[in-house]
């Protein structure tokens, strides 16, 4: 990782959750891990096309962030959304069917890897434009400051998006409005090839929010606990009716910026180390372990019921049949209002 | 001396108000920034204040008094001890002579009018190199990169700006090697701010650089299509001609392969409606390196649309240290009688493999790339219409309001007695990109859409 003025925070030595909180934890990283790979196995063949963007290293800060959430709250990501619909409790076979193209998909194969939404587990997307997301999660959070339902909206984006210019005028209206809207900084270090520090001279993402009286911090994204934490108090912040937070969560994507990234802009060692040093699902196992709170069979077990899911999910996948033609033309008006053409 | 008040348009949009109220009475001094009157406008009342130092002479309009035209002289002022007795005989300005002549009306544009017999055609059919040049083959992707690296050596003040262009170079390598080249200084990665960078290109033009901008997508320069449009195209316009921007915007756009809605648009027919601007979109590798080079050295800004699934298309490029392409010349990709198939960029793939396929049947299709789509060589179509009374449009973008559209409202003005058919438009659906599979290739035009369209113009 460059340099930083600000240390993100580690997790408390004695985490306050259970064990069985934990194991949840595990298991819902895990099912995000396994499900990314088994899409990148359908990538190479074929059966998945355009970009497909795997969140594998990030997995901690959704699965952190969704238990720090609440029933009702809302979510809105980029292209790199898989994880987020998987943690807030998308069903894996429409995940992936949609990722194959099929009528199976969420969005009956009509959006792809990168267009995916869920009403029901209020996940509004899924968005290809780097930071088009950022005003559209200020946007739901005004809704919900408007009808005062006491709902947070989770507005998750990149490192290289936050230095788009819609990002700055949308942490000015959200600080002007009180906007209950937590913006979750993923910061992996690189946009696509471009290295943090290639792309600012003020990496600190979460103290521009200061510019505009916005609070926020830095946290570890690779330690899911901490991420929880800062989670609990984001949302305890923004549900007082103080206004957005910003939390700047620093992670590492292992797999390259999309299927088709040669990945030269980094070593082979820089990834490895993260790998072996850093990996999320790894620090919770050992902490179930060590803590005495699961047996290697236990986790096994864990370990089998995923595989069985996303093995599920991909035959689901590849079985769904594709959208009949007639959907080409629907959903293109709320009513039914004529083409033009 | 003597000058008259007169009744001021206080609203752009005012033509008579009310004098409401005067401040001062005849004999008055009044200096510069006094106020004289109360004015109502259809949108609010205004205070109107003296320009000049003087005396009010005479009021000529009492307040109170409705619907004063604008320019009406509502006073005289003059300097102090002036006798202004003879104020009231100052002449109302005499009407505006409204411009009537015959010879006026003659010189309206000639889009306007109706072409009385469709005047012969001026096409240029001189060959884009000399013959006998030597040919080798390339990708799309690297004539363009040639173009760029051999402009750059041209003219220092010519550099290369965008997301990932150097180090990484390019998202679809067509930088490849120039930061080796021409270093950090004019090969620059940017943020992801694609706003910002259109601007600063913007900006860097005004100031005498002449900048390549480079979208990783078009789709991305929707993000800067303000700073492309209002800055871009119409600064030189609103200077009066002082000055301009000069400069490139590049990169792929239209459709590449399941990349779905966002990802997934051909901006020909919005940028080709802007004046200002000029629009390229080359099919063949040697088209795309002699008109990138002509919009690098051109003094006004360019859209040069470029696309992914050509890039990697392999063309003979003539083997020449400088050769360029002018803007506003077709090409004739093939020669025939039975009906004119007009297209660009991509849509050439489908215009020549329908052509083929037509041509298996009998009908010899006309095949024109029109290669830029501002300025349109209009002439060269035109004249193979013409010749072989029918047309049909391919193209990628969405049907309404098409570069097709366009086109068949040109030929229908230009040679309507020549039509046997409509004009037909082949385009994209009128609906975003889906993702599955089957729908992207519904969702497209296609050889046999062209082919179905020939033949409906042909009542074949
Ligand atoms: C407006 C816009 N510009 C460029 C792109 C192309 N692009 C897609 S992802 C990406 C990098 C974004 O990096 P970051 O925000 O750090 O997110 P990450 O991919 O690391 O999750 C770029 C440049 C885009 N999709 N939208
Ligand atoms: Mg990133």
């Amino acid at each position: 990782m460059p340099p930083r003025k600000t240390a993100a925070k580690a997790a408390a030595a004695t985490p306050n959750v259970s064990a069985d909180e934990l194991k949840t934890y595990y298991r819902e990283m895990l099912l995000i891990r396994r499900f990314e790979e088994k899409a990148g196995q359908l990538y190479g063949m074929g059966l998945i096309g355009g970009f497909c963007h795997l969140y594998i290293g990030q997995e901690a800060v959704v699965v952190g962030l969704e238990a720090a959430a609440e029933e009702g709250d809302k979510r809105v990501t980029s292209y790199r959304d898989h994880g987020h619909m998987l943690a807030c409790g998308m069903d894996p076979k429409g995940v992936m069917a949609e990722l194959t193209g099929r009528e199976g998909g969420y969005s009956k194969g009509k959006g792809g890897s990168m267009h995916m939404f869920s009403k029901e587990k209020h996940f509004y997307g899924g968005h290809g434009i780097v930071a088009a997301q950022v005003p559209i999660g200020a946007g739901l959070a005004f809704a919900d400051k408007y009808q005062g339902n006491g709902r947070v909206t989770f507005t998750y984006f990149g490192d290289g998006a936050a230095n788009q210019g819609q990002v700055a005028e949308t942490y000015n209206m959200a600080q002007l409005w009180d906007l209950p809207v937590i913006f979750v900084i993923e910061n992996n270090q690189y946009a696509m090839g471009t290295s943090v520090k290639r792309a600012t001279k003020s990496p600190d993402f979460w103290e521009r929010g200061a510019a505009y009286g916005i609070a926020g911090e830095a946290v570890d994204g690779m330690d899911v606990l901490a991420v929880k934490a800062a989670g609990e108090k984001a949302v305890a912040h923004c549900r007082a009716g103080k206004g957005p937070y910003i939390l700047e969560v620093m992670t590492y994507r292992y797999r390259g910026h999309s299927m088709s990234d040669p990945a030269k802009y980094r070593t082979r060692e820089e990834v490895q180390e993260m790998r072996e040093k850093r990996d999320a699902i790894e620090h919770v196992r050992q902490m179930l372990l060590t803590g005495g709170h699961a047996s290697e069979d236990d986790l096994k077990r864990i370990d089998k019921e995923i595989k069985e899911i996303v093995n599920e999910a991909a035959e689901f996948s590849k079985e769904s049949p594709e959208p009949h033609l007639d959907e080409l033309w629907t959903d293109i008006y709320a009513d039914a209002a004529p083409q033009n053409a | 001396m003597a000058t008259e008040i007169l009744m001021p348009a206080l609203s752009p949009t005012m033509e008579e108000g009310t004098l409401a109220k005067w401040l001062v009475k005849e004999g008055d001094t009044v200096s510069a920034g006094d106020i004289i009157a109360e004015i109502e406008t259809d949108k609010a009342t205004m205070e109107f204040e003296a320009v000049d130092e003087g005396v009010i002479g005479k009021i000529l309009v009492a307040e109170g008094t409705e619907g004063v035209k604008v320019n009406t002289p509502i006073a005289v002022i003059g300097e102090a001890g002036e006798d202004m007795s003879k104020a009231e005989a100052a002449s109302a300005p005499a009407p505006v002579a409204l411009e009537t002549s015959e010879g006026k009306a003659d010189a309206a544009p000639a889009t306007a009018a109706v072409p009385a017999q469709a005047a012969a055609p001026r096409t240029d059919r001189t060959p884009d190199w000399p013959e006998g040049t030597a040919m080798k083959t390339q990708t799309v992707r690297e004539a363009l990169r040639d173009a760029m690296a051999e402009e750059m050596r041209r003219d220092d003040s010519v550099f290369v700006m965008g997301e990932e262009v150097a180090e990484y170079q390019g998202a679809y390598k067509v930088t490849q090697g120039l930061l080796d080249e021409f270093g950090a200084k004019r090969v620059i990665d940017t943020p992801i701010t694609e706003h910002g960078f259109a601007g600063l290109g913007v900006g860097a033009a005004f100031g005498g650089l002449r900048p390549i901008v480079e979208f990783m997508t078009f789709n991305f320069a929707m993000q800067a299509i303000d700073h492309i449009i209002n800055s871009a195209a119409k600064t030189l316009y609103m200077s009066g001609g002082q000055m301009g921007a000069p400069m490139v915007f590049r990169g792929p756009n239209g459709a590449a392969a399941r990349v779905g809605a966002q990802h997934s648009q051909d901006y020909a027919a919005w940028y080709s409606s802007i004046p200002g601007l000029k629009v390229v979109q080359p099919y063949s590798a040697a088209d795309a390196k002699g008109l990138l080079k002509t919009a690098i050295r051109d003094p006004n800004p360019v859209i040069f649309l470029e696309n992914e699934i050509l890039y990697g298309r392999s063309f003979e490029v003539p083997d020449l240290e400088d050769f360029t392409i002018p803007f506003g010349k077709a090409k004739i990709w093939r020669e025939g009688t039975d009906v004119t198939i007009v297209s660009f960029g991509i849509g050439m793939t489908y215009a020549l493999a329908a052509a083929e396929e037509l041509a298996k049947e009998g009908i010899e299709a006309e095949v024109i790339d029109l290669r830029t789509l501002r300025p349109i060589d209009y002439d060269t179509v035109i004249a193979s219409v013409m010749k072989t009374n029918r047309c049909v449009t391919v193209e990628e973008g969405f049907p309404v309001c098409s570069m097709g559209n366009h086109l068949s409202a040109y030929i229908m003005t230009h040679a309507f007695d020549y039509l046997d058919a409509p004009v037909l438009n082949c385009t994209g659906k009128d609906v975003p990109m889906p993702y599955a599979a089957n729908l992207e290739k519904h969702a497209l035009t296609s050889v046999p859409e062209v082919v179905a369209a020939v033949k409906s113009v042909t009542y074949r």
